[in-house]
């Protein structure tokens, strides 16, 4: 089976490109919008304040949001798929279920991949961090954190009955989540209920794991975020496997 | 006797109130090709989707090659093709890309790609864009991607709704085709037309039961054997003459044309003799034989269109 599964990545891949704006949209265009950014604030990088949200901030929001439109785009595609009956002519074949969702995961962690190696690149021209990033910890530590979103997008994507709905109530969920997650407002500042709020909300786990891996930190330090997010992902990837719907 | 493939004993599928297929069951032969035919919503597509092993029966059992569909459902589809009612492929996949992938999909040696789509009359589209095909060339491409593991049973549901006439009937010819390579095929439809050229035997199929099975032919003499006289004739004493016949059941006419219908083949004989008989000049003469659809209005009360 693992033929068909590197033959179905590849194929989705090639077809992925063959989308108008594809490639444009999804590993063109944040790169570019990363540079623009960063020729507004590179000044600012130098005063003390930029500085520090710029280290610690920025890369971890951008590989938010850039793990985000990837889970969500991979949650339309799945839903596309649903509506327009090609989940159902790949199920009656000896593809298992778990090969199609695999090609298609692997194929939105190529993407983000590129994108990801993209901006590093721009952002050495543009920014101060990558100086003393541990490039490989903080790879991981994406990789773990995707996976956790990655397993959230399954939810949505087991369940939306069209494309049309899969965007909005992936963005519902997804960008309040990023909002709580201690990024933008530390959360000891944020009133009583929506301080426990984010406590139960993953992507706060993710936002404390990489900042945590990025500032340097060891992975011993972050063992709770990292079984926070393997919960997530379990409970998640079971949950989804449960009420998987083909059409 | 043929060998049996198909083996359904009784399954039944609701979908919360609905019952989709109610009590159903049949056999389907080796070399055959068997048409389950009723009007949409009949639960055909229901039956034929538990057979392939994608929905599970809330009872009854079937086997197909010896195998439990549902339990068995990746052994099953490895010997089995199947073309899915409005199924779609990746907008944006190549013809060509589409029969590799699902060629790499299989264990067992599979047919030359190629040379399936040569015999389909795809060559000329193999790098096109899967959302570019004209919609008998789509089926086309389904039909490929059936046969593509050499299976031993081939599902066709639906497979020429939409299409226009000619490709439909290019169509057929790929279907007897299969026949001829010595597979089943297993295939429904909601065009009496289609099942009566096609089928080898059918199951009429409406609210979820099966009404009758049989050839097409023992069908029509079973549940329609009466013949219908359609002439033309200006002789003066025809009419008492027609309603003489011993095996005309009823003569209309209107003006010089005249209806005569009776029982059994008998009642074309006895028009023609009559006719002969008394000399009568006849400007037009035909017969019209029931067909399927005339059995289908028959057995159900209705039209298979209604």
């Amino acid at each position: 089976m693992l033929r068909g599964l590197l033959q179905l990545t590849w194929l989705e891949f090639k077809i992925f490109m063959r989308e108008p704006l594809g490639a444009i949209g999804t590993i063109v265009i944040p790169a570019v919008v990363f540079l623009l950014v960063g020729r507004a604030m590179g000044g600012r990088a130098a005063t003390p304040g930029g500085g520090m949200f710029l280290r610690s901030g920025l890369p971890v929001l951008v590989s938010i949001l850039i793990a985000t439109s990837a889970v969500l785009s991979l949650v339309t595609i799945i839903s596309i798929y649903r509506e327009g009956g090609i989940l159902k002519r790949l199920r009656a074949t000896p593809l298992r279920p778990q090969t199609i969702l695999t090609a298609h995961v692997l194929v939105k962690l190529l993407l983000t991949a590129m994108t990801l190696v993209l901006m590093v690149l721009a952002g050495r021209r543009y920014y101060p961090v990558g100086v003393a990033v541990p490039v490989v910890s903080f790879t991981v530590a994406l990789l773990v954190s995707t996976l956790a979103i990655l397993s959230m997008g399954f939810v949505i994507a087991s369940v939306v009955p069209t494309a049309r709905f899969a965007q909005p109530i992936g963005a519902v969920l997804f960008y309040p989540m990023i909002a709580l997650s201690g990024l933008f407002v530390p959360i000891d500042a944020l009133p009583q209920g929506l301080r426990l709020l984010s406590r139960w909300l993953p992507m706060t786990y993710v936002v404390s794991l990489l900042q945590g891996i990025l500032s340097g930190a060891s992975w011993s330090a972050h063992l709770g975020d990292l079984a926070a997010l393997a919960l997530v992902f379990a409970v998640c990837t079971a949950l989804s496997a449960r009420i998987f719907r083909w059409e | 006797m043929a060998q049996t493939v198909i083996h359904v004993d009784r399954i039944r599928k609701t979908y919360g109130k609905t019952v989709a297929v109610d009590e159903v069951s049949f056999d389907v032969h080796d070399g055959e090709i068997f048409g389950l035919i009723g009007p949409n919503g009949a639960g055909k597509t229901t039956t034929m989707e538990c057979v392939e092993g994608i929905r599970q029966p809330d009872h009854g059992t079937i086997s197909v090659l010896g195998l439990d569909p549902f339990r068995d459902v990746y052994q099953l589809q490895e010997r089995i093709g199947v073309q899915l009612q409005q199924a779609h492929l990746q907008k944006r996949i190549k013809v060509w890309e589409a029969v590799h992938l699902w060629a790499t999909l299989y264990k067992k040696p599979v047919s030359d790609g190629d040379r399936l789509l040569d015999q389909l009359g795809l060559t000329d589209k193999r790098n096109a864009w899967f959302m570019t095909l004209s919609g008998g060339q789509q089926q086309r491409l389904f039909i490929a991607l059936a046969l593509i593991n050499d299976p031993q049973v081939v599902f066709l549901d639906e497979l020429t709704t939409g299409l226009d006439p000619q490709a439909r009937r290019a169509i057929w010819e790929l279907v007897r085709g299969i026949r001829a390579r010595g597979k089943t095929v297993f295939m429904t439809t909601h065009l009496m037309e289609e099942a009566e050229r096609l089928c080898d035997r059918v199951a009429i199929i409406e609210h979820g039961r099966i009404i009758d099975v049989d050839t097409p032919q023992h069908l029509v003499d079973r549940h329609c054997p009466g013949r219908t006289v359609l002439l033309e004739t200006e002789a003066p004493d025809a009419e008492a003459r027609f309603r003489a016949l011993p095996q005309a059941d009823e003569v209309v006419r209107v003006d010089t044309r005249f209806t005569i219908r009776g029982h059994g083949d008998g009642v074309v004989t006895d028009v023609i003799g009559c006719l002969a008989e008394h000399q009568m000049r006849v400007s037009d003469f035909r017969t019209e034989l029931p067909t399927l659809e005339d059995v289908f209005l028959k057995l159900t009360g209705h039209s298979i269109r209604d």
